[in-house]
């Protein structure tokens, strides 16, 4: 019976109305990730996504962004309410945001600064081998990708603005490498959490450098909630990373993110990173 | 024997061979040259296009020193290049302000902030053609390389170069790829062309030889006539046929005509010859005929006389009717034919015809009187109606038909019995020359005579089983009366 169609269609009009209306109250959390992360693994990001989303209860929404600045911006702007961001001091000395999570990368919640050259570079033994060449940095808020690097020139006793030909930002530790492996870039520092994780991926670009040096241990890049998190949601956040390692659908994410779990942030983790803030005084 | 003595039928299939063999080459050879050209301008059109497009996003990495952007985007097209079969650019180079590298896809070669004229000694003269071509387009050939230079300009400042390296035969690949289909398409039309070309000029010389042969025969024998089938159309060379028909028909009726003068002009002398000789026995021979006469009655009766003078008497007999045979005398006093005269010739003959054995047919159309002198007409009629039964045979059919057809009297007697063999043919109506064994061979000479004196003519068609006398007399000359009367 027409009528009865027409009623039929009505209703579940009415039915789809309420339910937008309701997915609009329940504001998904946004939640940045930036390069400290493989943000251009959007396969995985998915598969995050609808765990995280399971687990919270809550619609998750990630923005992407390369510069770790723009992330910074976003959350202090409220307009991210947590973010995966670096572990430079302007994060994790920063009163402004709060520590979600650190991950457990080996066991251990640090990584290292890789210095890499290409492959076919059998000579370079360390920074002070690559004077006067051109060099990749990942992002100046980068302590692997950047401020190591930078220490690094100082301790030898050369003005970093002046020691290589050229250097140039690529916003990531993966194009970093790639920079490097293509020859672009003579040598370059980065994450390796990154490295090792595309290397474990038999990527051709690590294949095509080569580690010349490895740094001491940094903290690992956190996660981190802007004000606009309320408690409740913070509490929740720390839980369901957390838990990750606890569930058998969570333990298969980690081990795609090649991560073995995440831990409460403890500001001796960072310490080092604070201390690269400082510039090396001039001899 | 000569390449151009070769006989038309080789030779135009040939020069149409090499004609097409010649046109198909140069055009396929007009159109490559034509598109290496277009291809290689094409190319670095589309080379330039694609630099101006790039400049347009380049330019901002270019100005906030965004190395990895400006790399990362020429990368990607260089990859896509790759890909593409019309592979054409090798490298992007970006030149900064101060024409250091800026970024390149191939940074081996090309290393960061690098001079120019550090890159490769080929690069050392770029710099100056740089700064003298401004803000336009470069095209720099470096060995084995063509760069394409595209300024990067923005708010008409010049910021950078982009340089698009091309390896120098960047046209090559698809070149060749043209270039064997066109070699291809050539072959193909040149299959085609070449055997309708050899068909075409076998049909077109075969008809030309042929006519060439009956030519080259006229002369030596008869010409025969050009087959129809061989040339239909009548384009000039249907015409050609045409007139060599018209003229080998002509030039037959010619020859004939000779053969006919020829044997009238003999028939004629033998005629004057034979009647001068009669004239000159029959004087004697009347003398000789009345002295025996004389002789007969008067002399006394002697038993050698009486053996001898009968056969004087027969032996000048004879002469005389010879001679009379001979001189055939159409002036002798004679009355008009009448259809009866014919009727009589028919039952004169009837016996003979049925002794022999022939079937003969009589058809009679002529009634009255006609304009002809019956003696001369009957004389006629017995001997070719003779003739006709004697050479039909036995069983033999004879056809006897007179009648008028236009002031003419047609006698026409038909036999179907032995031919007239063609050596006889051509001396039959001299004296003497009578196939049979009887007679003297007088009888067609006199009726040839007596219608050449009644200015008639005889037609003979003789084949085996079919032979033919047609003998055509004119009215109305009535000569013979007058000289009858006379």
């Amino acid at each position: 019976m027409p009528g009865s169609v027409f009623t039929r269609h009505f209703l579940i009009g009415l039915l789809l109305a309420w339910i937008a209306s309701a997915q609009a109250f329940a504001a998904p959390i946004r939640l940045g990730i930036s390069p400290a992360f493989l943000h251009d693994r959007h396969a995985l990001l998915g598969e995050w996504k609808t765990y995280l989303e399971r687990q919270l209860g809550q619609e998750v929404a990630f923005v992407l962004r390369d510069s770790y600045r723009d992330m910074l911006e976003l959350v202090s702007q409220g307009k991210l309410d947590a973010a995966w961001l670096c572990d430079c001091p302007y994060v994790t000395a920063n009163p402004a945001l709060r520590l979600i999570a650190t991950p457990v990368f080996r066991g251990r919640p640090y990584y290292q600064a890789y210095l890499i050259v290409p492959a076919r570079d059998v000579a370079t033994r360390g920074m002070a081998d690559l004077k006067g060449k051109v060099f990749a940095y990942a992002d100046p808020y980068s302590n692997a990708g950047h401020l190591s690097a930078v220490r690094t020139i100082e301790q030898l006793g050369h003005a970093p603005d002046r020691y290589f030909r050229r250097t140039f930002f690529t916003w990531s530790h993966r194009r970093a490498i790639e920079a490097v492996a293509t020859g672009m870039a003579d040598a370059a520092t980065v994450s390796s959490y990154i490295w090792e994780t595309l290397d474990s991926q038999a990527s051709s670009a690590t294949t095509r450098t080569r580690v010349v040096a490895r740094s001491e241990e940094y903290g690992f890049p956190p996660l981190v909630a802007g004000a606009s998190l309320t408690e409740a949601g913070f509490a929740n956040l720390r839980r369901v990373f957390l838990d990750m390692s606890r569930d058998e659908e969570g333990r298969g994410l980690l081990r795609k993110m090649n991560l073995d779990g995440f831990t409460p942030p403890q500001p001796a983790y960072y310490q080092r990173s604070r201390e690269m803030l400082v510039p090396t005084p001039r001899p | 024997m000569r390449l151009f003595d070769l006989s038309l039928r080789h030779k135009l299939p040939l020069w149409g061979g090499i004609l097409i063999v010649i046109t198909a080459l140069t055009v396929a050879g007009s159109n490559i040259l034509l598109t290496r050209e277009n291809l290689k301008r094409n190319m670095l059109t589309r080379s330039e296009i694609l630099g101006h497009t790039l400049t347009q996003t380049l330019y901002t990495a270019i100005t906030q020193d965004d190395v990895w952007r400006a790399y990362e985007t020429l990368d990607a097209l260089k990859r896509s290049e790759l890909r593409h079969p019309g592979f054409q650019i090798e490298d992007f180079i970006l030149l900064d302000h101060d024409n250091q590298v800026f970024t390149s896809t191939l940074p081996e070669h090309y290393p960061l902030q690098i001079e120019l004229d550090a890159i490769d000694p080929g690069f050392l003269g770029l710099r100056e053609r740089l700064a003298a071509a401004g803000k336009n387009v470069l095209v720099h050939e470096i060995g084995d390389k063509l760069l394409l230079a595209v300024p990067v300009i923005a708010d008409n400042v010049k910021l950078g170069t982009l340089i698009l390296v091309h390896p120098t035969d960047y046209y090559l690949a698809s070149f060749t790829r043209i270039l064997k289909r066109t070699a291809w398409t050539t072959l193909v039309v040149m299959l085609i062309l070449l055997p309708i070309n050899w068909y075409w000029g076998r049909r077109m010389t075969a008809p030309l030889s042929l006519l060439a042969d009956r030519m080259g025969d006229l002369g030596k024998r008869p010409p025969e006539p050009i087959p129809r089938h061989m040339h239909a159309n009548r384009d000039e060379l249907g015409r050609l046929f045409a007139a060599f028909d018209r003229m080998s028909v002509e030039l037959e009726e010619k020859e004939r005509m000779k053969r006919e003068i020829v044997k009238s002009d003999r028939l004629a002398a033998l005629g004057r010859l034979s009647a001068g000789i009669a004239h000159e026995i029959n004087n004697p021979l009347g003398g000789l005929l009345t002295a025996l006469d004389t002789l007969k009655r008067h002399a006394s009766p002697d038993p050698v006389l009486t053996r001898v003078l009968p056969l004087l008497e027969r032996g000048l007999t004879q002469i005389r009717d010879v001679v009379a045979a001979l001189l055939v005398e159409a002036r002798a006093r004679s009355r008009p034919l009448t259809g009866q005269d014919i009727d009589d010739v028919h039952t004169l003959l009837g016996q003979e015809a049925h002794k022999r054995g022939v079937e003969t047919r009589w058809e009679n159309s002529v009634a009255g009187e006609i304009g002809l002198p019956a003696s001369l007409v009957r004389q006629i009629l017995i001997n070719l109606a003779l003739n006709a039964i004697q050479a039909a045979g036995e069983h033999g059919r004879v056809t006897i038909r007179t009648h008028l057809v236009e002031e003419h009297l047609v006698l026409d007697i038909h036999n179907d019995g032995q031919h007239i063999p063609p050596e006889l043919m051509e001396r039959l109506f001299e004296p003497f020359t009578g196939q049979r064994e009887d007679g003297m061979g007088l009888g067609l000479w006199i009726t040839h005579q007596i219608t050449r004196q009644l200015k008639g003519n005889i037609v003979v068609h003789s084949q085996p089983g079919d032979t033919r006398f047609c003998i055509t007399l004119p009215l109305g000359d009535e000569n013979w009366l007058a000289d009858a009367s006379a």
